[in-house]
């Protein structure tokens, strides 16, 4: 397994605490939840070691459209990067709702 | 009546929190020890597995029907819905707080959500000794309220967590659910190929299905996959209440079944459902 932490710049406060997935094979779980900074938080675990590039590469473009102060936690347990952005971005709707 | 197979909500789809949320109406449930509590396994990472945060266990509170209620349900494409140390005192817990309100005369009833492969390898012992308090557990409970069972499908309900299932006033299953002692693998695996071909899909469902499981008494409701039913069937075995006799109490009736046996013969499904009716334990 291993851990990777990354940080971005952010702008505004997501309304609500969101969880969706489940650390099943090939699936992930993202708990994202306001930031206590004003920038945004990743920690990643991963049970795929050797992918650090790969993570770093879509959570770059994930925060390239998304601005929010947010501290988010991904367990995962071998998801592709589609499903790691589509986990991302229903994580993101679900602190929006 | 079935609504038509495409507009129907699919409760072996659900994720366990789903699960669980299903059971109670909409808004209904609330859950403690959510993944936000990160309690979480701590003895995954130390073996290269990633630990999920609510350690495959969600645990709500709420009301069903109007009477308090409690729903633990485990998380099957998380380990197997392998009971670890964190899981398993999740589930013991909440069911010893749900037995303390009914000794102060709060009624309040149990469901377990199970979708398990029994002790998760990685915390053996620990897994072990939290299955030994879950038992522990259901059986002070149900002396005052019932503990309904519900395993869906598709992991279905093995080793430790069946014996607990086996404890539960009443089981729910689909046809699509497997429950059984040792796994189709194990068995295989332990007494080779002649004994079980774990690979012949049709052998293992008529053995350890639902449907079999039903006929021949072993479980009290057989449910299409659909959510409304699963939640009538738990509603309306709630609604029942503590049994006169749990069917794990009729030890002499069990002995007297594997007594009737013939194991010199070969067992087709088939007659173990004449030999072992459903109406004979009632």
């Amino acid at each position: 397994m291993e851990t990777f932490e990354f940080e971005y710049p952010a702008k505004r406060h997501p309304l609500r605490r969101a969880h969706v997935g489940v650390v099943g094979s090939g699936d992930l779980e993202v708990l994202l939840a306001p930031s206590p900074t004003g920038s945004a938080h990743v920690r990643v675990r991963t049970s795929v070691a050797g992918y650090r590039e790969t993570w770093k590469a879509l959570l770059d473009r994930f925060f390239h459209r998304y601005d929010g102060a947010v501290s988010i936690e991904i367990n995962d347990a071998g998801a592709t990067p589609g499903t790691v952005a589509l986990r991302l971005d229903q994580a993101v709707e679900a602190s929006e709702q | 009546m079935n609504a038509p197979f495409v507009w129907r909500r699919s409760f072996l789809e659900l994720n366990a929190r789903d699960r669980a949320r299903s059971l109670f109406g909409p808004g209904a449930g609330r859950e403690l020890l959510g993944p936000f509590d990160r309690l979480e396994s701590p003895w995954l990472h130390l073996q290269g597995v990633t630990p999920q945060a609510d350690d495959g266990c969600v645990v709500m509170k709420g009301r069903i029907e109007g009477v308090p209620a409690a729903v633990i349900a485990l998380e099957g494409a998380f380990q197997g819905g392998g009971i670890g140390e964190v899981s398993g005192a999740k589930m013991c817990g909440a069911l010893d707080l749900v037995c303390r309100d009914n000794k102060r005369g709060i009624r309040t009833n149990a469901v377990l959500v199970l979708e398990s492969g029994g002790v998760r390898l990685q915390e053996a012992n620990l897994g072990l000794a939290a299955i030994a308090e879950i038992m522990a557990s259901i059986l002070d409970l149900r002396r005052y309220a019932p503990v309904v069972c519900v395993t869906a499908g598709t992991v279905g309900c093995f080793g430790g967590m069946a014996v607990a299932a086996g404890l539960a006033s009443y089981i729910v299953m689909t046809r699509e659910a497997r429950l059984g002692m040792n796994g189709p693998e194990v068995i295989e695996q332990e007494a080779g190929l002649d004994e079980f071909d774990a690979s012949d899909r049709g052998l293992i469902w008529a053995i350890h299905g639902g449907e079999q499981r039903y006929r021949t008494g072993l479980i009290d409701a057989l449910v299409e996959d659909e959510v409304e039913e699963v939640s009538r069937a738990v509603r309306c075995l709630l609604h029942k209440g503590v049994p006169n006799v749990h069917r794990s109490s009729q030890v002499e009736l069990f002995r007297q079944r594997i007594a009737d046996l013939d194991p010199s013969t070969h067992l087709a499904p088939e007659d173990l459902r004449r030999t072992w009716p459903r109406e004979a334990i009632a």
